[in-house]
């Protein structure tokens, strides 16, 4: 209840056209030269300091994409992208690494302290205090992370949650064991690209029977012109051991597109449960359609063990364009697998979005909650998968799929694909396509509400089932992104 | 003064050609009154709630409309709201997913704020909330669920009287709350409004029936045919109209 009324101060204080995170940092960074070819690879690893087998990896898939085509199948328009216009590569310069949070350089750290992510573990410690609940942060700027918090007291768990590329040096027997495993090199175009290219994201591995201590999270921050963002996250849930783990995501505005491919792959081993929440907000592009982030995105989770359990929640409001299917393979038997989304468009942004569950072992389950709102001259669309493998005795899926327009100049479509080769699989499907109506609005205005007000609320009584699934913090912020999103949609 | 003063009012459906709905419709409502308008369907009784209430399908072509001496018809929909105009409605309207309680709170704080005020306390709020849902039978289960949604017909009336107990506007205007209620919901809702009646307090009931003005029992009825008061009384007229029907004054209009 009082998010809502927060909600609607937020909607009041922006100025429509204004996305909050538009600034601009300036500080000077060391970038890759322009362009991709196997030298720009080998450079991203050199920059690393990789081991020889990582270089190969990366190569490998650097040789399959220059063979592969980019995906044209989505419900999406943008002019060609020139692969060599774009830089792959881009750090903060920094004379020695960071060997603590102080020696970060202090316009990065305003820069977070501006998006509301507090990276100082003091700070963190002082909401402690006053009863907030913690959180540990992997913040990655461009290319590179720059700083991870809590992960001293997280080792003491036995939990490693670090730079990914920290890790592919400290940890190579698990990066070996898991990297690739659940999205291939050769998955799709972009997914080879990010193989071929990524140069940090966060590594989390919880050992067997811990339940993680504290949320993680990863801020993902893009701030160089015309630089491509390519992170690649791997998380593996050891047997019966637990993890909750947040992205966020912002960018600065700018009047070109800018391009992230991002893979994240994660595996739960037997009994164990991977709960994964992203709140997106990259730049979405002005309200003509100007600029913006490509969210081209591969996630994808195994439940690779009986009993384990991943859980996608996903609350999409920004980008031009996203293109992005959180999936769950379903193999370990009675695995669960669970995909709740709210996609919001607005302005001319254009979203397919969606999920595959993938049912392959016995009496798995898996369950759809999609809602998608669109607003303004936007395009939102669901596309699903479900599937059962013909070993899937009894696996059930329900798929829930409700759209919202809000005018008459936006469009929403479900695309839902159902494949089953086993008799005994049960599978529901529920769609529903509304508009927000003239009688509703009035009704909430009667009522003292203006406009604004009155879309928030029916709104968020929309996606109430979805914001449930968010860790309590990251829902009011959820609510609050939701109206700010909105804004303007109302003529 | 008049709290409310309706003048000459000519309205039509917005974007439409030709035929008004209200035509010349003057009626004067002062603080404390309780107001009947009867009429048989199609006299026009609903759209002129809509007109007050600031619904955009209707387009005024003439006459005016002051609320406390300002002119209403100027104003937007929530800021008549704020103001202390309350439309309970015949139809009332469903919201899924957002909790009765919250929709309530949500309604009161953006008046209050609309009229400088101070946003209420949540244990003010609650106080509030549990001493007016319990007159009119309305569970706490009940405010949990979404406005409207899944109520029965006699649930979505006495949701509307509890908003109106809560908001405490000014001026009530009650669109065929009757419609829809046996004799018993007919009664709590009625007990509702009644409760509501004060001094400072006007009300307009819109209704077919006499049976309603049994239990809020008015200080002025009137009879309106084709978007016009054609005759005004004391509750009798009520009586009267009741063993008579309409047609009378349907011949004298034509």
């Amino acid at each position: 209840m009082p998010a809502v009324q927060e909600t609607v101060e937020q909607v009041r204080s922006i100025d429509v056209d204004q996305y909050k995170y538009g600034f601009f940092t300036d500080i000077e960074s060391e970038k890759a030269a322009k362009g991709l070819t196997e030298e720009t690879v080998r450079f991203i690893s050199a920059k690393k300091d990789e081991p020889e087998w990582m270089l190969e990896w990366r190569l490998e898939a650097f040789r399959r994409w220059q063979t592969m085509r980019e995906p044209d199948w989505a419900r999406v328009n943008y002019p060609p992208i020139d692969y060599q216009e774009l830089y792959y590569y881009a750090a903060p310069k920094k004379k020695d690494g960071p060997k603590s949070i102080d020696d970060i350089d202090p316009e990065i750290l305003a820069t977070y302290e501006k998006l509301g992510i507090p990276l100082r573990e003091r700070d963190a410690l002082l909401g402690i205090e006053s009863g907030a609940s913690r959180v540990a942060v992997d913040a990655v700027f461009d290319s590179v992370s720059v700083a991870t918090t809590f992960k001293e007291e997280l080792a003491k768990a036995g939990v490693i949650f670090m730079p990914i590329s920290e890790a592919i040096r400290e940890y190579p027997e698990l990066v070996k064991k898991y990297l690739g495993s659940v999205v291939p090199v050769t998955d799709n175009f972009f997914a080879t690209l990010n193989s071929a290219v990524f140069s940090d994201g966060s590594f989390v591995y919880v050992p067997k029977g811990v339940r993680c201590p504290m949320e993680l999270s990863t801020y993902f921050r893009i701030n160089e012109r015309n630089t491509g963002q390519f992170e690649r996250t791997l998380i593996i849930a050891d047997e019966g051991a637990y993890v909750s783990y947040l992205e966020g995501c912002t960018a600065p505005m700018r009047d070109e597109n800018q391009l992230h491919a991002a893979v994240v792959e994660l595996v739960a081993l037997a009994d164990a449960e991977i709960k994964y929440s992203t709140v997106q907000n990259w730049y979405p592009g002005d309200s003509q359609g100007k600029g913006g982030i490509y969210n081209f995105v591969t996630k994808r989770g195994d439940c690779r063990g009986d009993r384990s359990k991943i859980s996608w929640t996903q609350v999409e409001t920004g980008s031009a364009i996203t293109w992005k299917y959180p999936s769950c393979i379903l193999r370990g038997d009675e695995s669960r697998g669970e995909f709740y989304s709210i996609a919001i468009s607005n302005g001319y942004q254009q979203v397919d979005s969606g999920t595959k569950m993938i049912h392959l072992g016995k009496n798995t389950t898996s369950r759809i909650i999609s809602k998608g709102i669109a607003a303004g001259h936007s395009d939102n669309t669901y596309r699903g998968l479900v599937s059962a493998h013909r070993k899937a005795t009894g696996a059930r899926n329900f798929t829930n799929c409700d759209s919202l327009l809000i005018g008459d100049k936006c469009g929403a479509h479900t695309v839902p694909y159902i494949e089953s080769k086993n008799s005994s699989a049960q599978f529901e499907h529920e769609a529903t396509t509304s508009k927000i109506s003239e009688d509703q609005l009035f009704y909430c205005q009667q009522r003292g509400l203006d406009p604004e007000e009155a879309t928030a609320l029916i709104v968020n009584g929309f996606v109430k089932d979805v914001l449930q699934q968010l860790p309590m913090e990251f829902a009011v912020e959820a609510q609050k992104l939701i109206s700010v999103s909105l804004e303007g949609s109302v003529g | 003064m008049a709290m409310l003063e309706i003048d000459n009012l000519h309205a039509k459906i917005e974007g439409e050609e030709g035929r008004e709905i209200l035509k010349g419709l003057t009626l004067s409502v002062n603080p404390g009154e309780v107001h009947a308008i009867m009429g048989p369907n199609g006299s026009g009784k609903s759209t002129l709630s809509y007109i007050l209430a600031g619904k955009e399908d209707y387009e005024v072509t003439d006459g005016s409309v002051t609320f406390e001496g300002e002119d209403l018809l100027e104003m937007e929909i929530d800021e008549r709201a704020a103001k202390g105009l309350f439309l309970a409605f015949q139809y009332p309207i469903e919201v899924p997913g957002v909790a009765t309680m919250t929709f309530l709170r949500s309604a009161l704080n953006a008046q209050r704020k609309k009229r400088g005020e101070e946003e209420i306390s949540t244990p003010d709020f609650l106080r509030l909330i549990r001493e007016r849902a319990g007159g009119l039978g309305i569970s706490q289960d009940m405010l949990k669920r979404g406005v409207n949604v899944g109520f029965s017909g006699g649930e979505k009336k006495r949701a509307e009287i509890l908003q109106m107990a809560v908001l405490q506007p000014k001026l009530c205007i009650l669109d065929e709350t009757d419609s829809g209620l046996d004799i018993d919901a007919l009664k709590v809702v009625s007990e509702g409004v009644n409760a509501l009646r004060s001094p400072d307090r006007a009300m307009i009931v819109i209704t077919h029936y006499q049976r309603l003005l049994n239990h809020i029992v008015p200080d002025v009825v009137h009879v309106m045919n084709k978007g016009r008061i054609v005759r005004s009384g004391g509750k009798e007229l009520a009586l009267e109209l009741e063993a008579n029907g309409y047609a009378e004054y349907q011949q004298d209009a034509a």
